[in-house]
């Protein structure tokens, strides 16, 4: 009787993607624990996130992909009208305009296009399943900039990267043409001088120190030059859990958030790094695995999209505490504290299990 | 056959679909590759390196602020540098018993209860762990003898610091503005305008005048000292560093000497003062009065100067020029005339015979002038020069208001001139729609009647006083006011010049600004309201008196009766502008509880004009008394033969 309670209860949940995830969040919560300088208060908050995020991929594992599709279209247009909402009267907060104020409580638009343009543009070429003309491409290519464009504007540079990088994956999974990409990037290439030529010297200013931190040490080269510190001084085994001084010391800036891979490094060094790396890699590949297996244009590029987010989101955090990235704001996947985005990688990890789980239903069923 | 190249289709798309998935999967293999081999590099092959920076030295990134931008005048005169001082300063987190050190530092170099309260109220402003100032200004001895000592006052340090000077102390203090320190909200302020990287290492910021409002210019770029330091906090070897770009100076407008005139012509009086040069905008002189000595916030105003002058009836921190809102009274009447004219009305040879009233069409409510029993035949010319009350109120009638307001509001009045300080206010000209989003309530005839003659809601600032006056000289065309002529650019050299930037021009009719220019020419001639100020003035002065009621800033209800009374005296205006037929100076004078301003405002105004024209000096003389029987609504003619303007009530 229990067991087939516990049995219809997990009956959605992958197995193997769900032991990496929680086997990572843990691992999280023991950097966090050392990075917030072992406070308690810090790691039950997180705790609730996680708590919260695991409820909201369990609820999505369940929902069977069909009607995910079914409500694709109104949570992107919804999306979209929020956005609009916040351009138009949004709450100003450190120099963003990110939120939207709706009576009792906030929201963040630019979350909720997380996952609704890559839920968009699988829906578009799925509908279009036959013939996937660059007339398709160009579409969906607006639908993407759409978001993107309104999310630049906030300013929200890490989260608009992170949305072009889901919707470019579904475009080329759906078969954007090599010739086209290749020639994009030429072109791309090409006119970048030209729109150089065109920004302010104070703009140019910017784009630089954004490349390469080490020009304005006082301000964004702050972060960089104490995160390498730190990493290079860990070593190949590190200092051990709860001994790195540069994170105990103050010298590292949101070393909770953004830079907690410089206290992850320092503490467990190369070593570390390069399991940290694996487990990643681990669900990367049941990720792809999931897309490679899926029934639909639908749930295969929706699949392909969230995997590969997830590999950016991994990439842009570690190579910008490394120094070979520019600093942009995206959080350390699943480790990292906050939880916005907890919420919306869980979101995503319960629609790659529904993907799995719902078709093996539909197979023996 | 259909089906089975869809069939086909199908398995090409997935076959197709499963060589992306890998070549992405490829991607996530170089990608992570990468990462491996950076951790690499910075963990292994440079683990030495950064373990050296981490352990035994840190890298510390030691700002270097630049010097702070000069301002001097027009001829170079100094209002503001700097100079270096020693400071003792302690950082509270590095102390143990912070009472006891202060203590055994008082034994060493005096250290006053000014100072304690100073360091006390800085304390309670900033964090634990920055350094605030004990004491400032060490001399050489001061500082040789805590030198020797330092080492038992952990935690102490003896700074040689750059410091804020401003060597003419309060002339001119409301233009030049101060520095001060850098708190919570700037702080903010620096953060959204992406600039806070640029401070660290700076104390101070502009925080009103021109220290303010060109702040981006003064403060320079910071540079910087890449340094390692060794456990004691010591600099041990600098790695690379960045020279700071000292601030860029300004050059005012403004001529100090005449500045230092207007304001001593002001005496013990309030008011304000703003002088212009018509045809380019430039600022000449911009008077606040009383004015306060800005070396006081520098470091931090103690609590007793602060009290001293917040608390003053005479607010002597407030910018009159910008912030005193005064209704325009008999000031208005010019342009209130040349609205006529230029409407095809009141054009000569109309006059009207003055019984001494004015009456609505269908009311028998008498619009009083000032002059009981009337002037008898006026035209407009003279109406102007005899300031007569019952013209303006028909013509105001006539014209309608919002044919008057929509003229007079392009030379400025509702409007803020655009200044180069900030904090400006815009002042108010009433119109119907105005009065209903404020009051919720409908216009009323009799409230454009009184417009006419510059009273019921209508208020300005003397900025846009003295910038109307200059519009009206420079024949209509508006050049936007500013008070830095040059910005000098301390590492080329070169002097960028800011121009005349014309922001308006109105078209008028010559014929009628010669009309007013006369009837404003008489006003300083035998028989004009203010005959005395003309009086052997050697060049033609063209001015217009006002008398206004005492709303303008907020009366505090604290004091005694006698003040009661002086304070409640009527403010006394006056624009003019010279040589009437060639304009070099125009300005607007408001003496606060001035009484008449012929008697009270107009002198002041000419002993800036004789210095301006003629380069001549105001006599040595006591200062004028203000004539204390010319106060309430009986007020009795100062100078014999000269008729004396009144409020209507």
């Amino acid at each position: 009787m229990i067991s087939q309670i516990l049995q219809g209860l997990f009956k959605h949940i992958d197995s193997f993607l769900m032991s990496c995830i929680l086997f990572t969040i843990l691992v999280g919560l023991f950097v966090l624990y050392s990075a917030s300088g072992q406070s308690l208060d810090r790691i039950s908050a997180q705790l609730v996130n996680v708590t919260v995020a695991l409820a909201v991929m369990w609820v999505a594992a369940n929902i069977p992909p069909q009607h995910l599709e079914r409500i694709a279209v109104p949570l992107y247009v919804l999306g979209v009208i929020l956005l609009v909402c916040v351009a138009l009267f949004g709450e100003i907060s450190h120099g963003a305009r990110r939120w939207l104020h709706l009576g009792i409580t906030k929201i963040q638009p630019s979350e909720i296009m997380r996952i609704a343009v890559p839920m968009m543009l699988a829906w578009f070429f799925s509908k279009r399943e036959s013939s996937h003309r660059i007339s398709d491409f160009a579409i969906a290519a607006i639908l993407l900039l759409i978001p993107v464009a309104f999310i630049m504007k906030q300013p929200d540079l890490g989260t608009s990267l992170l949305i072009s990088a889901s919707g470019f994956f579904v475009l080329f999974l759906a078969g954007l043409s090599w010739r086209f990409l290749i020639g994009g990037a030429v072109v791309i290439g090409a006119l970048m001088p030209i729109f150089w030529s065109m920004l302010h010297d104070y703009q140019r200013r910017r784009i630089e120190i954004l490349i390469d931190p080490s020009q304005d040490p006082l301000g964004a080269g702050y972060h960089t030059i104490q995160a390498t510190i730190a990493l290079g001084s860990g070593g190949l085994t590190g200092k051990g859990w709860l001994n790195g001084t540069q994170a105990q010391l103050d010298f590292l800036p949101e070393r909770t958030t953004d830079f907690i891979f410089a206290v992850f490094g320092e503490e467990f060094g190369m070593i570390g790094n390069l399991m940290l790396l694996v487990l990643f890699s681990l669900i990367i590949i049941r990720g792809i695995v999931i897309a490679s297996q899926a029934k639909s244009t639908f749930t295969r590029l929706l699949a392909g999209s969230i995997t590969l987010t997830f590999f950016t989101y991994a990439f842009v955090n570690i190579g910008m505490v490394c120094g070979i990235l520019p600093v942009v704001g995206v959080p350390l996947p699943l480790i990292s504290y906050g939880g916005t985005s907890m919420v919306t990688l869980l979101l995503g990890f319960g629609i790659l299990m529904s993907i799995q789980t719902h078709k093996k239903l539909v197979a023996s069923g | 056959m259909r089906s089975s190249t869809e069939l086909k289709n199908y398995q090409n798309e997935q076959h197709d679909f499963k060589l992306r998935l890998a070549a992405l999967g490829l991607l996530v293999l170089i990608a992570f590759s990468i990462l491996a081999a950076r951790f690499y590099f910075l963990q292994v092959k440079r683990y030495d390196y950064y373990q050296t920076l981490a352990e035994n030295n840190r890298i510390s990134i030691v700002p270097i602020t630049p010097n702070r931008g000069l301002i001097s005048d027009r001829n170079g005169v100094v209002l503001a540098h700097n100079f270096f001082v020693y400071t003792l300063e302690i950082t509270p987190s590095k102390v143990e018993n912070l009472n006891d050190t202060i203590a055994e530092i008082a034994k060493l170099v005096e250290v006053s209860s000014f100072d304690l309260k100073r360091f006390n109220k800085l304390r309670t402003q900033s964090h634990n762990f920055e350094s605030i100032p004990l004491r400032t200004h060490l001399n050489d001895v001061e500082a040789a003898k805590f030198a020797v000592n330092r080492f038992r006052f952990p935690g102490v340090e003896l700074k040689s610091r750059l410091f804020r000077h401003y060597p003419l102390g309060s002339l001119g203090a409301h233009m030049v503005g101060y520095i001060g320190r850098i708190n919570d909200k700037d702080i903010e302020n620096l953060k959204a305008a992406e600039v806070l990287s640029n401070y660290k290492g700076s104390d101070h910021i502009g925080k009103s005048g021109l220290e303010q409002s060109y702040e981006k210019e003064l403060h320079g770029t910071t540079g910087f000292q890449q340094v390692e330091i060794d456990a004691d906090g010591k600099a041990v070897r600098i790695l690379s560093s960045k020279a700071p770009i000292s601030g860029n100076s300004l050059i005012l407008s403004t001529d100090i000497k005449l500045q230092e005139i207007a304001e001593k012509a002001f005496g013990e009086r309030r008011g304000a003062l703003v002088a212009i040069k018509p045809s380019t905008g430039e600022i000449l002189a911009f008077v606040s009065m009383p004015t306060f000595d800005p070396n006081l916030f520098v470091d931090g105003i103690d609590v007793e100067n602060w009290r001293l002058l917040n608390d003053s009836l005479d607010k002597p921190l407030i910018n009159r020029p910008l912030r005193g809102i005064y209704p325009p009274g008999s000031t208005f009447k010019p342009f209130a005339a040349l609205a006529g004219l230029e409407a095809g009305k009141r054009q000569p040879p109309f006059s009207i015979s003055d019984a001494g009233y004015f009456t609505l069409p269908n009311s028998s409510h008498r619009y009083r002038d000032w002059k009981p029993g009337g002037h008898g035949n006026v035209d407009i010319r003279r109406a102007i020069t005899i300031s007569c009350d019952t013209f303006f109120y028909g013509l105001a009638f006539e014209l309608g208001i919002d044919r008057l307001t929509s003229f007079v509001r392009h030379f400025g009045f509702g409007e803020k001139s655009g200044i180069d300080i900030n904090g400006e206010v815009s002042g108010l000209l009433p119109t119907p729609e105005w009065k209903k989003r404020r009051y919720k309530q409908p216009w009323y005839m009799g409230e454009t009647v009184i417009v006419g003659i510059g009273q019921g809601y209508t208020l300005v600032t003397p900025m846009q006083l003295a910038q109307a006056t200059a519009i009206l000289a420079n024949k209509g065309i508006a050049m936007r006011p500013h008070l830095v002529s040059g910005i000098s650019n301390t590492k080329t050299g070169a002097i960028n010049t800011i121009q005349g930037i014309a922001s308006d021009k109105i078209n008028l009719d010559e014929k009628n600004l010669e009309i007013v220019k006369l009837g404003m020419i008489d006003v300083t001639l035998p028989g004009g309201t203010a005959a005395s100020v003309g009086a052997n003035a050697g060049y033609s002065i063209a001015a217009k008196t006002g008398t206004a009621q005492v709303i303008g800033i907020k009366q505090n209800e604290k004091y005694d009766a006698d003040a009661i009374d002086e304070r409640h005296r009527d403010h006394a205006l006056f624009v003019t502008y010279a040589p009437a037929d060639d304009p070099k100076i125009a300005l607007a004078v408001i003496v606060e509880n001035g009484g008449h301003g012929g008697s009270a405002a107009g002198p002041i105004a000419r002993k800036v004009m004789d210095y301006y024209l003629l380069g001549k000096l105001p006599p040595v003389e006591p200062e004028p008394e203000v004539n204390q029987k010319n106060t309430g609504a009986t007020p009795k003619p100062s100078v014999t033969n000269v008729p004396e303007e009144e409020l209507h009530d």
